[in-house]
Formats: C-alpha cells, sequence, structure tokens
C-alpha cells in the first residue's frame, strides 16, 4: 500500500505542540470532541499531518485510523502542507467543460503529485477549487494571487516557468 | 410479549426485539449484510428492509424494534424489489469474479444475489482496481470486493478494541484501509483475523499456504509431522456440511494422514506441556515472590496486544512459549534427537483456528534448535480447502488416532481452546500439587467457562485464596487490566485470549454466515465439543499424560528446567504502535 504521508518534513514548535495538547485536555471529554479538536489543529498547523493525528489519537484513546477516517471524510481538512506556491485549478462546470480537468492532470503529471499534494522541496502545493467567480476567462487556474484565464494545457509550463 | 402481525399472521414476541428476531422467531427469514449480532448494528446497507403498515417508507429490520399492534410485510413486492435493486448497485462496483474467489460457495453477496434473481450487469459502475494490501504475515484485503458493509471496522474496533481498519475518504472514494494508506503489517494490528471471520464476502482472507505444505510432503527427503490444535475439530466438520458443534477428531486425523503427513500428532499433547510449564511457573511465582498477577502466553494474538498497548504488563506475561511453539520445539529437539534425524530434515506443521499463528512462527524466541521451531502453519479452512482439493471424502472417512509419542492428551489439554480453558487446565494440576498431590482434589472449575467476555472466581486452596480472572476479546482484555493497573481490581492468575470464547471462535475456524451468527452461539456450540471429549478422558490433569511423564524423565527432567527453559520459553518486548 502507498503510504500517505506528507512529503515535507514536519516542522511543529513545542509551542504549537503545547497549545495542541491544551485544546484536547480541555475538550476531549465533551460529546463530539473530534471534530472541533481538529479544526482548532488544522488552525494551529496549517494542516493535520500523521504527527499531530498521532496526538490527538493518543490524548483522546482512540485509534489513528479513527481520527484519519474522519479528517479524510471532511473536504475542510487537509493532510499536506499548502506550498510557497499555492496553485488552485477550478473544476466548476464552466471550467470543467472548457478542458481544465486536462490542466488539472497535466499538473499532477508535471509536479509528480496528487491533488491535495506538495511537492517535496514544499515549492507547489495543488488543489482543485470550485468556481472562483471568473468564469468568462475559463478554463482558469491560480497561483497565489495571481489568476491565469483562457488556458490550454500547453500554458502549463510556462507558468511553472515563472515561480522556478 | 408484544402482540404483531407479520404477513398477515398473528405472533407473540419477546419485548424489544427487532424486527429481525421477532421474523426469526416466526420463521421467517430476513436477509442481512451489515448487521451483525453484539458487533454491528448500523442499519446501513437496507438489505434488511421491510414494509411496516403506517410507516412512510421501508425500514431497516436490523435495528428496528417491534411495538404492540405491529403489522410487518417482510416480502411485498415492494420490499423484492427493494432488495433487488440493492444488490444490483453493490454489483455495479464489485470485482465479480466468483469463480475462483475464495469465499465461492461460501459468500453471503453472492447467496443473496441468486436468490433475489439479480442482474447482474444491470448498473455498470466504474470499477476501480484498487491495490490488494498484502503487506501482512497472515491476511490480505481485496477492496475490490468490498461491500462496505464495515463488519471488519467494528471487529477490529469494538470487538477487539484496536480500530487498525476503518472507512477512510467519503463517497464514491469511501474504502477500508489504514491511517494514511499504511499496509496492515505497518500498524498495530495483532493477527487476529476477527475481521476475516466478519466479512461477508472475500474481500477479506487468510494468506494461503496450503502449497508450501503440499510441496514439502511431495519433497522425499523431509519428513513432515503435523499438529492440530484443540478448536480445530470442533469447527472442521462445518466445512463438509455437518452441524456446528459436531467433533471432527477422528476423521480430522484420517484425513491429515491421507493427505500424506509422514506423523499426525496433537496439540493437545503440547498443551499438557504448557500447562506442566505454566502451573510450576505460578506456583514458583506466588511462593518465592514473583511478579503477579500472572497472565498466560498462548494466544499470539493477546501478546502482540499487551506488547503494543501494555507493555507495563510484559513481566506478567508467562515466559511459556505456546502449544503451537513447545510442539515444534519439541519436534525439532527431543523428537529429533530420539529418531537421530537433523531438524532441518524435519518439516513440522501446524494446523490452527488461528491467524495470529502465522505472525508467531516468524517471531523471535522460536527457534529452539536453531531452526523454526513451526515451519508452516495453516487455519482450520485451509486444512478443509486441502482436503476438498485431494479429494479426500471427509465425511466417508474412519475415526483413527494420532500417532505416539506426541499424540496422546488429557482432558486439560483439550479444553485448551475454550476461553477459560488454559486456567482449567492449569488449577486442576496446580491445585493438585498445592493439596499435597492428592489425586480427589476437585477438577472442575466450572466457573471459569462459558462465553461471558471477563470471568472472575476466588478459590480457596491450601488455606489460602487464590483469585483468578479470565478474559476473552480484546476489547475485554483492555477493560481487565485497567481495573488490574488502577488497583481497582486485584489477582493472582489471569487467562487471556484474543478472540471472544477464546481459540475455538479464532480468526482461522470456518467461517459461518451472519444469517447463522445472529441466531446461534457458534462459541458455545464448539466449545461442548471439547468440554464432552474432556469429561470422557480417562486422564483429565495434565501431568497423569503418560508421554508427558516420559518426556520430562527422558529429556526435560524437571518442568521450569534449565533445558525446559531454553527450549518451551520464550520473551516479549514492546511494540511501536506504527512503523
Ligand atoms: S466476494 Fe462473493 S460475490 Fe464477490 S466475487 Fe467473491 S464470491 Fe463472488
Ligand atoms: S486481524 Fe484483528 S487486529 Fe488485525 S485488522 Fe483484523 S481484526 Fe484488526
Ligand atoms: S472488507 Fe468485508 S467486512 Fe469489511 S467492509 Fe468490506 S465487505 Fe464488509
Ligand atoms: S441495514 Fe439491516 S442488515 Fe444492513
Amino acid at each position: 500500500m502507498a503510504f500517505k504521508k506528507s512529503a515535507v518534513p514536519f516542522s511543529g514548535t513545542p509551542e504549537q505542540e503545547e497549545k495542541l495538547r491544551k485544546i484536547i485536555a480541555e475538550h476531549k471529554d465533551d460529546p463530539g470532541a473530534l471534530m472541533p479538536i481538529l479544526q482548532q489543529a488544522q488552525e494551529i498547523y496549517g494542516y493535520l499531518p500523521i504527527e499531530v493525528q498521532t496526538i490527538i489519537a493518543e490524548e483522546m484513546d482512540i485509534s489513528l485510523e479513527k481520527v484519519y477516517g474522519v479528517v479524510t471524510f471532511y473536504a475542510q481538512f487537509s493532510i499536506n502542507p499548502k506550498g510557497k506556491y499555492k496553485i488552485s485549478v477550478c473544476l466548476g462546470t464552466a471550467c470543467y467543460v472548457k478542458g481544465s480537468g486536462d490542466i488539472y492532470n497535466k499538473l499532477q503529471e508535471k509536479l509528480g503529485i496528487a491533488g491535495g499534494e506538495i511537492t517535496p522541496d514544499g515549492k507547489f502545493s495543488l488543489d482543485a477549487c470550485r468556481c472562483i467567480g471568473a468564469c468568462g476567462l475559463a478554463p482558469v487556474l491560480t497561483v497565489n494571487e495571481d489568476v491565469y484565464g483562457r488556458l490550454t494545457v500547453d500554458d502549463v509550463d510556462k507558468i511553472l516557468e515563472k515561480y522556478n | 410479549m408484544v402482540n404483531i402481525k407479520i404477513n398477515g399472521v398473528d405472533y407473540a414476541v419477546p419485548e424489544g426485539s427487532t424486527i429481525l428476531e421477532a421474523a426469526r422467531y416466526a420463521g421467517i427469514k430476513i436477509p442481512t449484510l451489515c448487521y451483525l449480532k453484539e458487533i454491528n448494528a448500523i442499519g446501513a446497507c437496507r438489505i434488511c428492509v421491510v414494509e411496516v403498515k403506517g410507516a412512510r417508507s421501508l425500514v431497516a429490520a436490523c435495528v428496528y424494534p417491534v411495538n404492540n399492534g405491529m403489522e410487518i410485510f417482510t416480502n411485498s413486492p415492494k420490499v423484492i424489489e427493494s432488495r433487488k435493486t440493492t444488490l444490483e448497485l453493490i454489483l455495479s462496483n464489485h470485482n465479480k469474479s466468483c469463480l475462483s474467489c475464495t469465499r465461492g460457495g461460501n459468500c453471503e453477496l453472492n447467496e443473496l444475489c441468486v436468490e433475489y434473481d439479480v442482474d447482474i450487469n444491470k448498473y455498470e459502475g466504474e470499477n476501480p482496481v484498487p491495490e490488494i494490501d498484502y503487506s501482512a504475515a497472515h491476511m490480505y484485503r481485496d477492496n475490490s470486493k468490498c461491500i462496505l458493509c464495515r463488519r471488519c471496522v467494528a471487529a477490529c474496533g469494538v470487538t477487539q478494541g484496536i480500530g487498525v481498519i476503518g472507512a477512510n475518504e467519503r463517497g464514491f472514494a469511501t474504502q477500508i484501509a489504514s491511517a494514511f494508506d499504511m499496509g496492515l503489517a505497518d500498524t498495530a494490528c495483532v493477527s487476529c483475523g476477527q475481521c476475516i471471520v466478519a466479512c461477508p464476502t472475500g474481500a477479506l482472507a487468510e494468506k494461503d499456504d496450503t502449497q508450501k505444505v503440499m510441496e514439502a510432503i511431495a519433497d522425499p527427503t523431509k519428513m513432515v509431522v503435523v499438529q492440530a490444535a484443540p478448536a480445530v475439530r470442533a469447527s472442521l466438520a462445518e466445512a463438509f456440511g455437518n452441524p456446528i458443534g459436531t467433533n471432527a477428531e477422528g476423521k480430522m486425523i484420517a484425513a491429515m494422514r491421507r493427505l500424506g503427513f509422514d506423523k499426525v500428532f496433537d496439540t493437545n499433547f503440547s498443551a499438557d506441556l504448557t500447562i506442566m510449564e505454566e502451573a510450576h511457573e505460578f506456583l514458583d511465582r506466588a511462593q518465592n515472590g514473583g511478579t503477579l498477577p500472572m497472565i498466560t502466553s498462548c494466544s499470539p494474538g493477546w501478546v502482540r496486544y499487551c506488547e503494543n498497548y501494555f507493555p507495563e504488563f510484559i513481566p506478567n506475561l508467562s515466559t511459556c512459549k505456546s502449544p503451537q511453539q513447545m510442539f515444534g520445539a519439541v519436534v525439532k529437539t527431543y523428537y529429533a534427537q530420539k529418531l537421530g534425524k537433523n531438524p532441518e530434515d524435519i518439516v513440522s506443521v501446524s494446523v490452527m483456528p488461528c491467524t495470529a499463528k502465522k505472525y508467531e512462527v516468524a517471531r523471535d524466541g522460536q527457534a529452539a534448535a536453531g531452526v523454526p521451531d513451526v515451519d508452516i502453519t495453516i487455519t482450520t479452512r485451509e486444512l478443509a480447502h486441502l482436503i476438498k482439493k485431494e479429494g479426500i471424502m471427509f465425511n466417508e472417512l474412519p475415526e483413527e488416532q494420532c500417532d505416539s509419542p506426541l499424540g496422546g492428551y488429557t482432558g486439560a489439554g483439550v479444553i485448551f481452546g475454550a476461553t477459560g480453558g488454559v486456567m482449567e487446565a492449569a488449577l486442576r494440576t496446580a491445585v493438585w500439587k498445592l493439596t499435597g498431590e492428592d489425586d480427589n482434589a476437585p477438577i472442575d472449575f466450572k466457573e471459569v467457562r462459558g462465553t461471558e467476555g471477563i470471568k472472575e472466581a476466588t478459590y480457596n486452596v491450601a488455606g489460602k485464596d487464590v483469585k483468578i480472572a479470565v478474559a476473552s476479546g480484546l476489547a475485554n482484555a483492555k477493560k481487565l487490566l485497567k481495573s488490574v493497573k488502577s488497583g481497582e481490581a486485584k489477582y493472582d492468575f489471569i487467562e487471556i485470549m484474543a478472540c471472544p470464547g477464546g481459540c475455538v471462535n479464532g480468526g482461522g475456524q470456518i467461517i459461518q454466515p451472519a444469517s447463522v451468527r445472529n441466531f446461534t452461539d457458534i462459541r458455545a456450540k464448539r466449545a461442548e465439543v471439547l468440554y464432552g471429549i474432556d469429561a470422557n478422558c480417562a486422564q483429565r490433569r495434565s501431568h497423569e499424560n503418560p508421554d508427558i511423564q516420559t518426556l520430562y524423565k527422558e529429556f526435560f527432567g524437571e518442568p521450569n528446567s534449565h533445558k525446559a527453559h531454553e527450549v518451551l520459553h520464550t520473551n516479549y518486548s514492546a511494540k511501536k504502535l506504527y512503523k
């Protein structure tokens, strides 16, 4: 089985861990405590790597799989951090019919990662997103604050080069 | 009792029953897939739907309670149509390779599809090809045959309190896997196989080692000896159409002989040997200030659980190897010497009710003669498969007996296969010893029998109270250990078995479908076989076994002697939960 651990090494600080443990201690006996704890953990770290999920599982006396099952069920949680350059490809209807799916696939291939993942050097992360309200420019992708529209698959290389 | 109508007929059924139970009581079978009594009741698969007069939609019979005056229709056209559609939707992304599936002929999904005349290609869904997880030593998971009933998830998470498998992702991408898609081998899985026997389909199965066995038998340079665990004889006959609770001992031995094993022996023999070592270890700890409570170590799933989750109890674990390993160790040392054979020329095979034995054989400290004590271990299911494949007509076999000298046993050895059995067997010898070797000392310790998850008793032996506890199923073990840890409970001796009910309900036993397990306690029926054999044994205390006496005289000297420690004992170490 392919182990889905994040390609980027974990760099949590003792302060972050202390904060997390405090939150767990405060909430762990509440009914349905796992969701709010995960949300706050994601606020602290920006994502939920195995190291963070392991602390939550141990402190709450539940299995790591139980935590992971919930994390992967909800789209709001991520097991990978965002890259220095955060690429989002719009897969909303307008973009999709104009071929954004192909662009998304091409990016996965070029970066060697799947959607939701980050390159091992921490430079690029890739996500799909819903309509960003730029349908006139479809298909659209964004890199951090920069918007690129009316794309074809061949534009992908050029865009990536800009950030190299 | 409440009065209800099922399909127009009046019945009085026990209050608090579900519709499923009430219908069964009335002689009507309602199909189930996700429901498994005492394990999984999530009302998710909707195969069990029935019509209830006045209800807006069809209800799930497995979780819906009856109430007075309720009118139920279990077989209306609407119900039948709904079940058929449910099945057809399941099949839309199912890898329909029934022809050579491990569960062909014993698959709950397959059986229902035949009963409901489904069109197997009605909905052509996307057929993703998930990766098969072969990482673990004892089993594999093929999600292309998974119907997401989650019975395995409950068996692992609830019954065993471990939870290394679960449903990940959502919607169409949902699949059973471990955290971060780790292979099972990298998790805290204890190899108990309770997920396999809970699975209605061929998605989960043991790793098949029957080929290795037949290759060894075909090798003229090897002597192949086999041992079969006590619980195997309590389940094997089920694979050949016999009722649950059939004693298969004689035919099992005959079958193994016909498969070509050079010597057919019995793990019951080494269960007696285990008791010699373990009872004396207990007496030694109790009399010389050793670590108490002492906890049994026959169940490798439990041992691994202890190392994973309760390493602080490692000093409490008996250092005795399991009966399987003691047997193998005796074969490769004493028996090899007796025959003047090189242990490398002997292949030691075991038949076990247990998948964790596949993990145990490769553990450290399980090679008394410098070669593995046990070379190949197969489950009860694999033995049944071999017998069928080799064309042996099981039900027509004569009843035969094991070979000597490693085949004779006492009643104490055979009850090892049921929860409480090891405790009772140990007490028989320990109490005899403590009462000045009194042959009239008690033999039956009925308080430790039965399928409850946790049992306790106090026996007054020679003026001293001995407090004991017995747990089976690892969630129960966890509960018990927590109470010991907190000081709430105090015991001298604890027996723990990983599987609920003990080995008779092991993860390697013949799989009984939910339609049987929901209404029959297979643990109790199989245990009855073992207690029946015990009651008819001429000798019922392990130390009375004449072959065991000879073994000590010729080889080990005394129980717990230096030699015995070298060959029959092992050690443990704390394990990390995740790699
Ligand atoms: S799991 Fe059942 S239905 Fe699926 S291939 Fe195997 S026998 Fe057929
Ligand atoms: S073998 Fe036991 S511990 Fe391992 S996944 Fe199955 S139920 Fe869980
Ligand atoms: S693996 Fe088997 S028991 Fe587990 S969810 Fe799939 S079909 Fe059900
Ligand atoms: S919903 Fe009743 S058996 Fe699945």
